[in-house]
């Protein structure tokens, strides 16, 4: 057990805080929550400027274009750019996180070839096509199909939690090719300009247009666009669902924390704890878990490192950080009284009261135990896979 | 970095298994239950013998390894339900107080020293010493010696913990002031009794899911029922999210330098900063331990509020160590009071 950093890593550290520095102040501040062609040019801006200094991909191994980082680096890369204050992954996700490293492990050269380079430029946005309104924790019984029809296939259905679809490129597509269950689904690449997509935002919690609904109606796609084989397109999806090995919720844990700091200045601030030792007391057990997570991280990402794979900390981490996210959440809103009634950002004799990050941090951390698994399906996952109790479905 | 428990780190935790399965087996254990004493000079110097007090020494009076070492071999006393002043013993040894601590000839007990009186100490009888590791959070830890002579003492009837016999005092024996400026007594502890929880947290949900496995209703093993399977997945998550913690705290007290950089960052100093670090291991590997043996009682249903199953036996302890190095109430308070600007790297 060794918390030290190796020189390398120090080194890579040191070299990537220097460049953040010169960097991030020349950045200007994200374009408003709904201005989604702002948020396409800012973001791939910010990975232009990754790319052009060598950080793009630092994820990605080396024959895909990208640094090849270790998982440890992956995590001081991350921490860097959220302790700089650097523009987050946003519309780039799905490319860098999903379709990207899918393509690179299962695409055909012709496809690494044309559809790689332009994640990395930060050139073209990527949105993901797997959910279905009847197919969300049960993903497999997916029905959007794909009838081959020469060599194109023929796609009708539609796809919900779709991000960033109004300013995507393209779709990783999940269609049904063959029989029911994970093996009859196909991997497809979807342009988003084919005639018959249709995209309905969907306004969240948060009031904003995050997520979308996507109808298909006849969308024709050469079968060329197919990643691996026909009906195959189950283990190609899983072969990336554990790309981010360890590193997933890196950036939320560090904005978490500094919440949770800012919250206990604004406690201080209106003196809030004298009376009630409990709110100071739900302030420590949130700095608790939250550094016992840091070093939960620390963990799950060296077993990575060292043997390629993460352990069993992924789904334990989520489980954790989501309750306590959620609690952070909770606890800003009790604290914030009727400042949380809004997100406004607020002042008052002090100077600003925060609401307005503290309140949508609470919005989002709602979704933090339904989105990427729900934590009822994580808690059977870690039942079942980690501690061995029947399956029952 | 590499924060893996190690190999030279698994096989330690291995030998002091098979030893404590070979010497201290739960019968053993359990044959003392409500006794006065409830671990025999025998087996304590055996405890010795295998080097558990004397981790941290130098060779060739200890065996020269670290904090974190020291954490894996106390997860397996906790897991054990090895009974006696452990955590008092190893201080003691460590920084040569008593005589004897470091090879199992000498017991020494912890007292919280505050909240008094009466002041509760736990195996008096077998004590050769005390240590008070302070108040929370100004610190100023002592040595009570010849604490088993003390004149007061009265042993309670109905401990809590038929394995954790109980004195109460109302007044304290004359207290020797103990130099510790950068609050490691109180660090240090924390961090043992925290390996020691999360021990009892792994060994309960350990015997939840072999009896959720086996437990058979409506012709169904309990455990492939989603409310059973929950309970067992959060027992998981508590252990390993509060044994990570206890797992940085301990590296962290073994690497000045990297606590040094971390304390830095954190706008911390070193001392301060390893004793949030180990305030927040201690919080949460108690909740862990109280609730795992609780949700372990009711996946165990009527059975397991007998004593037919250890179970109450972890639940007991774990209230037991919870009381001490900081109650849930001081370390979070300690933890909610640190510098709003401080930041969560350990």
């Amino acid at each position: 057990m060794d918390l030290r950093f190796t020189a390398a890593e120090q080194a890579f550290r040191e070299e990537l805080r220097a460049w953040l520095a010169t960097t991030v102040p020349a950045v200007g501040p994200p374009p408003a929550h709904d201005d989604w062609p702002a948020r396409r040019a800012y973001d791939l801006a910010w990975q232009r400027r990754l790319f052009d200094a060598g950080y793009a991909g630092v994820d990605w191994p080396v024959e895909g274009g990208g640094r090849g980082s270790s998982p440890v680096e992956q995590l001081v890369f991350k921490e860097e750019c959220e302790r700089a204050g650097a523009p987050y992954v946003g519309v780039n996700f799905v490319g860098l996180l999903h379709a990207g490293p899918t393509i690179i492990a299962e695409g055909s050269p012709s496809q690494r070839e044309r559809y790689l380079p332009p994640i990395l430029r930060g050139e073209e946005v990527w949105c993901q096509g797997f959910s279905e309104p009847d197919a969300g924790s049960d993903l497999a019984s997916l029905r959007t199909r794909a009838v081959r029809d020469g060599d194109d296939y023929v796609v009708n259905g539609s796809k919900i939690w779709t991000s960033h679809a109004e300013v995507a490129d393209f779709c990783e597509l999940l269609v049904r090719t063959g029989g029911e269950g994970n093996r009859g689904i196909s991997w497809l690449i979807v342009p988003m300009s084919s005639p018959g997509i249709e995209i309905r935002p969907l306004r969240t919690i948060e009031g904003t247009t995050e997520f979308a609904q996507l109808f298909l109606n006849d969308v024709r796609v050469p079968v060329a666009n197919r990643v691996g084989e026909e009906n195959d397109g189950w283990r190609v999806t899983m072969v990336t669902l554990s790309f981010e090995r360890g590193t997933a919720f890196v950036g939320e844990l560090l904005e978490a924390v500094r919440l949770l700091g800012e919250l206990q200045a604004f406690g201080t601030r209106l003196d809030l704890f004298t009376g009630h030792p409990a709110l100071l007391e739900r302030i420590g057990h949130l700095r608790a878990a939250f550094d016992a997570l840091w070093a939960l991280t620390k963990r799950n990402v060296s077993e990575a490192t060292q043997t390629g794979v993460p352990g069993i900390g992924g789904s334990v981490f989520k489980l954790a950080f989501s309750e306590h996210a959620q609690a952070l959440g909770n606890l800003a809103m009790e604290m914030l009284a009727q400042a949380s009634l809004c997100a406004d950002p607020l002042h008052g004799p002090h100077g600003p009261l925060g609401n307005a990050e503290q309140v949508h941090n609470w919005y989002k951390s709602i979704n933090l135990t339904i989105a990427a698994g729900t934590s009822q399906v994580q808690r059977n996952i870690v039942a079942e896979r980690i501690l061995g109790l029947p399956r029952a479905r | 970095m590499d924060f893996r428990v190690d190999e030279a780190q698994r096989e330690l935790a291995g030998g002091i298994r098979s030893m404590l399965e070979g010497r201290l087996p739960l019968e053993r254990i359990r044959s003392s239950e409500g006794a006065p004493r409830t671990v025999g000079a025998d087996d304590w110097a055996a405890l010795g013998e295998t080097g558990v007090f004397a981790l941290t020494l130098p060779e060739p009076a200890g065996t020269g390894l670290g904090l974190a070492d020291a954490a894996v071999v106390f997860e397996e006393l906790g897991r054990s339900l090895v009974p006696g002043p452990l955590v008092g013993t190893f201080l003691a040894a460590a920084r040569d107080l008593v005589p004897g601590a470091a090879a199992g000839r000498a017991m020494v007990g912890v007292c919280a020293g505050r909240g008094g009186p009466p002041w509760m100490l736990e195996h008096l009888s077998s004590l050769d010493a005390a240590l008070c590791p302070g108040d929370l959070p100004s610190g100023g830890p002592t040595l009570l010696s010849a604490v088993r002579d003390a004149p007061t003492a009265q042993r309670v009837a109905e401990p809590l913990d038929p394995l954790t016999p109980l004195w109460q005092l109302t007044r304290l024996p004359a207290a020797q002031p103990l130099e510790d400026p950068e609050w490691r007594l109180f660090s240090d502890g924390a961090v043992l009794t925290a390996a020691l929880q999360v021990g009892h947290a792994a060994r309960t949900l350990e015997l939840a899911v072999a009896y959720a496995k086996e437990r058979h209703q409506f012709s169904k093993p309990i455990g492939s029922f989603q409310a059973v399977k929950h309970l067992c997945a959060d027992m998981l998550v508590r252990a390993e999210v509060a044994r990570a913690a206890v797992h940085a705290a301990a590296c962290l007290a073994d690497a000045p330098d990297v606590l040094a950089a971390e304390a830095t960052t954190a706008g911390s100093t070193p001392a301060a900063f390893l004793r949030r670090s180990a305030a927040g291991a201690k919080l949460l590997a108690d909740e862990a331990a109280i609730a795992n043996a609780r949700a372990a009682i009711q996946v165990h249903g009527g059975m397991g509020y007998t004593w037919e199953v250890p179970l109450h036996l972890h639940l007991k302890r774990s209230h037991v160590l919870a009381t001490s190095f900081g109650a849930k109430g001081e370390l979070a308070a300690l933890l909610g009071s640190l510098p709003a600007g401080a930041r969560a790297e350990p």
